[in-house]
């Protein structure tokens, strides 16, 4: 049995036996509440199985909010329509618990104010209670970040802050050292959303995190959204993160009034195959 | 600690304020923060500034005693600051001079807004055509549509306006897409934020820049009366006029300060802007403030008659003056600040936007109230007339049943 470090918490680990075994982690984010709470939870599982039973390892379970900053069109639709349909905060321990019971590894995406207004030691209880691994937040960096350190301690949460191409190295240093299970590299300047072609910053960005802390996995995210990208993604970075293209499928079934998986189902197998391919 | 004294070197306001962004703006923050406090130590940006609010933006602006409007408020005295008589018609020119010049410093050549009524989406393309810098001006599909004549306003000066379709498809939302922008394009872009409210360092690099509201009006009721007002007081949607009214008398403990907030339908009704009288703390486009949310932490939709006011949160330094009382905070609601609206065009021929006509109906409440519990008093009373009303005579159009066609005709010839 390997010793894992301890900063690597629960999700860091997920991220390194799939480095040990020759590929890189599949992380996919998916709103909880569309189309709807449990249509959203039958979406999880679907790109934890995908066709064959090979999926997502992790699911960045996101829930909605009414000013999304960092979310493109594609997520800012469909996290719409989630509050519209009522979704609530308490929903994404509902989806933590379905995606640990589907054998993948939760974790919550979560603008800041939600969590400050669910009280932030009651929502890392709630979240630890619910199987989930911690917490990536889009909005909150390490500088307003006291309480939920705290409180991630006391629940032996991860937290996973994000690092940018215009960080400096000292905020890089900085950042991943408040972070426990990985770091998330946002790999272009922008919101989220699919690009014909991933940012040639992303392998700089991966390379000053691996500089400034060899030992803190990287996930890339923004911008992948096939197979052959996150095959590419994966060649460098420890977990490749999908976000726009799984909802994209959400929202193509969603609008022809069907509740049909299929398509996010093949989109998940074509992703797990690609990190599966990614030479490490 | 003295309230003048705000903010701490991180950007708080005590438990206000602060920075909620995501890291790819960090930079971008830390570069503008540098930029704005050596520009703040160099007397020829000081010079710029002042060169620019003399000869562009008719500064200083007067002070005017409203002799008949004040004898409908009790014994007071009622003064406005006419920040109405700016050039494009409000005080948002103030902060634009500012940060515009600061945009200039930093290299940049693009600048982004968010805009509401329309009136920092004016202000905005207006220095940018100034300084000749590329302009988009982000705004609510709702607001695009209410506020025609100002999107009209701003590509003639070369602004590009975009209708946001987003979420409530208001400011907040505006305000989003901004902060997307931004994100996207922060190497040669430099967003001009016109609240007191955002990220460190908005709240406070927007309260200097609007600070000249305070020292003139100070130095032009000393100078007058010999004697500091009793009262301060100004209108609080994002509050940028208001804090700029209140700056210099902060540490002034005998002046009292009130900020009107937008109560809508009535803050009983839910349909209102009155984040500090209705609303909570929490996080809203980068900074720790009160805000209208639900149970969940989601934004509430505002109301008000204003757009101006139509925001569903507030400047930090505000949410920190009402916490510790150094401020009171008062709902006005759309019924009252349309009467103020048509009182004060009629008995002084100055016709206000409809947000600061929040601000002259609490006056009045003031002094109406004052001449109750204090009968003695003669209370001064400055009011900061933020902007002039020409944009907002469709809304009273509608709001007074005026249809705009002539009362009379005449015989013609025969």
């Amino acid at each position: 049995m390997t010793k894992y470090d301890p900063r690597l918490g629960i999700s860091g680990q997920v991220l390194r036996q799939a480095a040990e075994a020759g590929r890189a982690a599949l992380v996919a984010y998916l709103p909880v509440g569309f189309p709807s709470v449990p249509g959203s939870l039958a979406a999880m599982r679907a790109v934890i199985e995908g066709t064959e039973g090979v999926g997502a390892d992790l699911v960045e379970i996101g829930m909605p909010y009414s000013d999304p900053m960092m979310d493109g069109l594609a997520i800012q639709h469909a996290t719409t329509r989630a509050l519209e349909r009522g979704v609530r905060t308490r929903d994404v321990f509902t989806a933590s618990e379905t995606v640990a019971a589907a054998g993948a590894t939760p974790m919550v995406m979560i603008y800041w104010n939600l969590v400050e207004r669910y009280g932030v030691t009651a929502f890392a209880r709630d979240l630890a209670a619910a199987g989930g691994a911690g917490l990536i937040t889009p909005d909150l960096t390490p500088d307003e970040a006291g309480e939920w350190l705290a409180a991630s301690d006391a629940y032996g949460l991860d937290r996973v802050f994000l690092i940018a191409p215009s960080s400096t190295d000292e905020r890089i240093r900085e950042t991943l050292a408040a972070c426990r299970g990985w770091v998330y590299a946002t790999s272009v300047m922008g919101v989220t959303g699919v690009r014909a072609e991933t940012s040639a910053a992303a392998p700089v960005i991966v390379q000053r995190a691996r500089a400034a802390d060899p030992s803190l996995p990287v996930g890339v995210g923004l911008g992948v959204s096939n197979g052959d990208q996150a095959a590419e993604v994966g060649s460098y970075a420890d977990a490749v993160i999908v976000g726009s293209a799984l909802v994209n499928c959400l929202i193509t079934a969603d609008d022809a009034g069907s509740d049909d998986l299929t398509g996010l189902r093949a989109k998940a197998a074509d992703l797990a195959a690609g990190v599966r391919r990614s030479r490490r | 600690m003295s309230p003048s004294k705000y903010p701490d070197a991180s950007g708080h306001f005590d438990i206000f304020g602060g920075s909620f962004v995501p890291e790819a703006l960090r930079a971008a923050l830390a570069e503008l923060t540098e930029a704005f406090e050596q520009a703040q130590a160099d007397p020829e940006f000081a010079a710029e500034i002042a060169d620019l609010q003399v000869n562009y933006a008719g500064r200083p602006s007067p002070l005017t005693e409203a002799k008949r409007f004040s004898q409908h408020c009790g014994n007071a005295t009622i003064l406005l600051k006419r920040e109405d008589l700016n050039h494009t018609g409000s005080h948002k020119i103030n902060n634009v001079i500012g940060q515009g010049l600061l945009t200039k410093r930093m290299g940049k050549t693009r600048v982004i807004a968010e805009t509401g009524a329309g009136q920092h989406g004016v202000a905005t393309a207006t220095i940018a055509a100034l300084l000749g810098f590329e302009c988009r001006v982000y705004m609510g599909q709702v607001d695009t549509e209410r506020q025609a004549l100002n999107v009209a306003r701003m590509q003639l000066l070369g602004a590009e306006v975009v209708a946001v379709a987003a979420g409530s498809r208001t400011l907040k939302d505006a305000m989003n897409e901004a902060m997307r922008d931004w994100v996207t394009n922060v190497e040669n872009t430099h967003y001009l934020i016109g609240s007191a409210s955002g990220p460190h360092p908005f709240p406070m690099m927007v309260r200097e820049f609007q600070r000249i509201i305070s020292t003139e009006a100070r130095a032009q009721v000393l100078a007058r009366y010999g004697r500091l007002p009793d009262i301060v007081c100004a209108c609080v949607g994002g509050g940028s006029n208001a804090i700029g009214m209140f700056a210099d008398f902060l540490d002034d403990e005998q002046v009292q300060l009130f900020g009107f907030e937008a109560g809508g339908a009535g803050v009983a009704t839910g349909q209102h802007a009155a984040s500090i009288t209705g609303g909570s703390i929490g996080v809203l486009h980068g900074t720790r403030t009160f805000v209208l949310q639900d149970e969940d932490g989601q934004t509430i939709e505002s109301h008000s008659i204003s757009a101006g006011l139509d925001y569903p949160a507030v400047g930090p330094q505000h949410a920190l003056l009402a916490k510790t009382g150094r401020a009171s905070y008062e709902p006005v609601d759309d019924a009252e600040a349309m009467d103020a609206f048509q009182l004060l065009s009629r008995t002084e021929g100055i016709m206000p936007a409809i947000e600061s006509a929040h601000a002259v109906a609490g006056a009045r409440r003031l002094g109406l109230r004052l001449a109750e519990t204090d009968p003695d008093a003669r209370p001064l009373i400055v009011v900061s007339l933020s902007g002039r009303g020409d944009k907002d005579v469709d809304t009273a159009m509608a709001y007074f049943g005026i249809r705009g066609v002539a009362d009379k005709s005449t015989g013609a010839l025969k």
